[in-house]
């Protein structure tokens, strides 16, 4: 911020002692008549300047804490217990117009999705002026201000922005706007709720660096919210960690996840596929049992049900805070021993590599596809060569909009290519559609939607989800199909009694767990994976890529595996193939891939991932957004964003071909791949 | 979260963790919310305690509780009695009258008065409820079958077939309902089929459109697409695919145009072109009494239209009560 006076008045910042002190806090909900503890005895401080992450999975209560430091639980809820002061003022006590002064005035909050923070039916420019108008200043002043503060994060043409409605903007400079208006009043507290979950790994790096970079010129206290462990590692100087409504363990964010000192900060470590983890190196660790019921008071530790290092103590006495070292605390009677946690799932797996000579399963060659139906073609695939292996995993990447899930519904035959694109599966042709391909072409080939809500009738029974394509595909019937059923059921280990449940009573994890038993009915040779992890927990994702390798050995099944995660594709994936606009870029061997050298979009999306060991590599931060694939930029349509662009205007020009720079390893780039080494200093192999 | 949402669900979402499962409309089911057993090992699994009928019977629950709904279903449950056992319950035969008793005013005797012919106007009324209650709940029931099967092919196949069914629908939903319903009744001659089939047709081009537009919310889902990809026919996909998905609408769409059959007859019958005398019906007597309104009867037109009201209301009030549950 650059005006010489702050006309908006500052909020009073308390320039020692705690932004944020909460003191043994406890959340109730009322539901039916019923109280529901939903957090226990939750005790942190935030100091001035300080970043502060809470972290944990999906129903563990932080954006509930979030509400209760903002006083703005549910009508239901209430902090039934404990203590809540914010610059020095106790929450709890305020009346209602210090209630609106301490909302307005020194706390801000940012929530996940951007597109939802506004109203979609007034411009941008009024919503952001508004939030300087409720300060207190005339219209014109507020309109001056609201061009200056989008300034302030990075905006370079806030006239354009300010005249724009929320739709016609992208979520990234939607997510911009709104913390443009969350620091409007130079708030002494800022609450950031999952605001990167909603977007693309390249804009997330963005965001978060815009984060960091206005905290040091705001010096706001901020508290973190986020289920990405990485994100919070890179984010925070400290962090809690909450597990079923309490906080199990805090300290130094770096310090948290080097050496974590309750178990289930450990257990969580270990589901996340770790830089360069691979499936032929074992498969990923996991967190055995499920949360506890809302509301369920246990009689001793909370995670004494899943903890594998339980003892007899555990399950009678609560653990206090214990303090471990310094300022961290750890909520475990047998904290120093948690590093040493067993693992839940036995580490060894045999998977057959794939045999790289057999004639491919499904060949593409020159598939293109051109949505119509709008004012202007759009084409959103243009010209893809592929070949998938049986056996292995391909994986798919690229941004939101680059094709992925495109190019897995043509595959499969949801939506028509092209004329003139050619599909083959073990040498045959595949017709355009569904319906014209044979049944036993439909039976080879199957998909697993990135959404099991959505994929899974929600009025069938799980029995009736898996028996129908029994019936249908593998053309079994009777005692045959019962068996069938029995056995699939087994192999995606579930359980018999839970045949007779509708998807909604089934947890996130178990109905795509219905979906994997659904796609591998009718025993496919190919299975496309269209992002099915994605909308899961980290422990849960962690049972699912374990199951699909273990599928994958035993059924000798192809995946094309699609996923903005690069952890989970290089986890899983025999090759990659990176997509950008439509157009394959990079093609090869998993390790090639990832090793370098890059074609530079992949090293921009490697660089955007956020790592946990916190080490800070420099990040190569793509300007500007994905250009609309109705009008693709000419010559290589990645220029417009490369960092890495030839002076000589040879990139604006001609469209490099994809060409092979090492055996297999396919690149679209006009760079050599020598050079492009050099440039990414990769050692050679 | 805003306090609304958690409210209106009925169920407190402790956590707003905005993952994209929970925007997802079967997570907005109280069975679903937040705190399922995660299934991290793949090992032994734990569910709620519940079979697959909890969801309805967790509906049916609700209902009863709620108080508008009860008092709906008791008015609704009275006309029922009366139109089954109509004949035994009314004090005097309602066709029969007395010369020598006509418009005569309420009485310990008769006590919703006497109508012009010395008829029992509480008998009438009472018996009224039959001839109604059969027509309107088959009507509706028409109506419902065939608006249902327009509208999931409409939904289902969109483009040509959608818009050319879809003007068809407009064209004759532009008429009057009483006008359609005349035509017909005059070109087969009024009768209770007629009154069902009549009736029937024009609600079921008005119910296809509420059916088409929850198909079209469905058609895109990627359950749908599951389907197609293990080669089932359309007719499945429509029938035991989509139709168990858009059936709460097709439940509240079935009970709000009861409300509106009922209305329909009457008028019908106002006007001479519903169920025909001598059958008792409060429409017609309403009819055959409002002349003599000025002339201070008010009994004959007040108790069948008290009638025709109650049960409009009562249905209404279920309607409301189902559609509270159901489309929340």
């Amino acid at each position: 911020m650059t005006s010489d006076a702050p006309v908006v008045q500052a909020s009073r910042r308390p320039t020692d002692g705690p932004v944020v002190d909460v003191a043994h806090v406890d959340v109730t909900y009322t539901v039916r008549g019923a109280d529901r503890l939903t957090v226990r005895d939750v005790s942190f401080k935030i100091g001035p300047q300080e970043s502060f992450g809470l972290v944990g999975e999906s129903g563990c209560g932080k954006t509930t804490m979030a509400l209760a430091i903002d006083r703005y639980l549910a009508r239901n809820g209430r902090v039934s217990k404990g203590s809540i002061t914010v610059a020095g003022q106790d929450v709890g006590a305020l009346g209602k117009d210090a209630l609106r002064q301490l909302r307005a005035r020194t706390i801000s909050m940012v929530y996940q999705e951007p597109g939802r923070a506004l109203n979609p039916s007034l411009r941008v420019g009024r919503q952001v002026a508004e939030v300087f108008e409720i300060a207190g200043l005339s219209r014109s002043e507020a309109a001056a201000r609201a061009e200056e503060s989008l300034r302030t994060v990075q905006i370079n043409d806030p006239g354009r922005v300010l005249q724009a409605y929320p739709h016609q903007l992208s979520g990234g400079m939607l997510q911009r706007v709104v913390i443009a208006m969350a620091l409007a009043t130079e708030p002494a507290l800022l609450i950031l709720d999952e605001p990167t979950t909603a977007l693309d790994a390249t804009v997330e790096a963005e965001i978060l660096e815009l984060i960091s970079a206005l905290r040091a010129e705001f010096h706001t206290a901020v508290l973190f919210i986020s289920h990405n462990l990485a994100v919070i590692a890179k984010m925070c100087d400290r962090v809690g960690v909450m597990y079923a409504g309490e906080l199990v363990e805090q300290g130094p964010a770096l310090e948290v996840f080097e050496q974590p000192r309750h178990p289930y900060t450990v257990g969580l470590l270990r589901c996340i596929p770790r830089r360069g983890q691979r499936k032929d190196h074992g498969r990923l660790d996991t967190i055995p049992g499920f949360l506890p019921a809302p509301g369920a008071v246990p009689a001793g530790c909370i995670f004494a049900d899943r903890c594998a290092i339980v003892q007899e103590r555990c399950k009678r006495e609560t653990p206090p805070m214990y303090p471990v070292s310094g300022d961290r605390t750890s909520r475990c009677h047998y904290h120093q021993r948690a590093a040493e946690l067993p693992r839940a799932t036995p580490e060894d797996v045999r998977l057959p590599t794939p045999d790289e000579a057999a004639a491919p399963v499904i060949s593409l060659r020159g598939v293109s596809k051109t949505f119509t139906g709008g004012k202007e073609p759009v084409h959103a695939l243009t010209d893809i060569d592929l070949d998938l292996r049986p056996g292995e995993t391909l994986g798919l990447v690229g941004e939101s909009g680059s094709g992925k899930t495109t190019l897995a519904r043509v595959l499969v035959g949801l939506s028509a290519p092209d004329e003139g694109s050619m599909l083959e599966m073990s040498g045959s042709m595949l017709a355009p559609t569904a319906p014209k391909r044979a049944r036993d072409q439909l039976r080879a080939m199957q998909i697993i939607f990135q959404n099991p809500d959505s994929a899974l009738n929600r009025r069938h029974s799980v029995r009736a989800i898996i028996s129908r394509p029994l019936t249908k595909l593998a053309g079994l019937s009777g005692k045959q199909r019962e068996a069938k059923l029995e056995e699939l059921v087994g192999e995606v280990r579930m359980q018999q009694r839970q045949l007779g449940l509708r998807p909604s009573q089934l947890s996130g994890g178990l109905k795509q767990r219905v979906a994997i038993a659904r796609a591998f009915a009718g025993d496919p040779k190919v299975l496309v994976c269209d992002e099915p992890t994605s909308a899961l927990d980290v422990s849960v994702q962690a049972a699912i890529l374990n199951l699909l390798a273990d599928l994958q050995g035993r059924e000798r099944v192809t995946y094309l595996f699609i996923s903005h995660d690069l952890g989970v594709v290089r986890y899983l994936s025999d090759r990659i193939a990176v997509l950008y606009l439509g157009r394959l870029q990079e093609y090869g061997d998993a390790e090639a891939v990832f090793t370098g050298p890059h074609h530079p979009y992949t090293e921009a999306l490697l660089s955007a991932v956020p790592s946990l060991d916190g080490t800070r590599r420099e990040r190569i931060i793509l300007s500007g957004e994905i250009p609309s694939p109705a009008h693709p930029p000419s010559g290589c349509v990645f220029h417009t964003r490369c960092p890495r662009r030839l002076a000589s205007g040879i990139c604006e020009s001609t469209e490099p071909p994809l060409a092979e720079v090492e055996p297999g390893h396919f690149m679209r780039c006009h760079i050599p791949a020598d050079e492009l080494r050099q440039l990414q200093n990769v050692e050679s192999q | 979260m805003s306090d609304e949402e958690a409210i209106d669900g009925g169920i407190a979402t402790p956590s707003a963790t905005k993952t994209p499962l929970e925007d997802s409309p079967a997570l907005r089911d109280p069975a679903a919310v937040g705190f399922l057993p995660t299934d991290a090992a793949g090992g032994v699994v734990g569910t709620l305690d519940s079979s697959a009928g909890t969801i309805w019977r967790e509906n049916v629950r609700e209902l009863v509780r709620s108080p508008a709904f009860l008092i709906g279903a008791i008015i609704l449950l009275w006309w029922i009695v009366c139109a089954l056992f109509g004949k035994t319950i009314a004090p005097y035969n309602p066709v029969a009258g007395s010369l020598t008793a006509f418009n005569q005013p309420p009485s310990g005797a008769h006590w919703f008065g006497t109508d012009s012919l010395g008829r029992d106007v509480l008998s009438r009324v009472i018996v009224g409820a039959r001839e109604i209650l059969i027509v309107t709940p088959l009507a509706t029931l028409l109506g419902t079958v065939l608006g249902t099967s327009i509208g999931l092919i409409q939904g289902y196949f969109r483009g040509r077939v959608d818009s050319f069914s879809g003007r068809l629908v407009d064209a004759v939903l532009a008429l009057p309902i009483v006008i359609v319903a005349f035509l017909f009744v005059v070109a087969l001659g009024p009768s209770a089929p007629t009154l069902i089939v009549v009736i029937g047709l024009v609600f079921g081009l008005l119910i296809s459109r509420t059916v088409r537009t929850a198909v079209l919310q469905e058609r895109d889902l990627d359950y749908i697409a599951a389907a197609r990809l293990r080669d089932e026919s359309n007719t499945h996909i429509m029938f035991v695919e989509i139709l168990p998905n858009v059936f709460g609408p097709i439940l509240v769409e079935f009970t709000v145009r009861l409300g509106y059959a009922i209305f329909t007859v009457a008028t019908l019958s106002f006007l001479g072109f519903g169920i025909q005398p001598p059958t008792p019906d409060w429409g017609a007597d309403i009819a055959n009494s409002y002349q003599y309104l000025g002339a201070g009867y008010w009994w004959e037109v007040l108790f069948p239209a008290l009638a025709i009201a109650s049960l409009v209301v009562a249905i209404n009030l279920i309607a409301d009560s189902i559609e509270a549950v159901v489309i929340q």
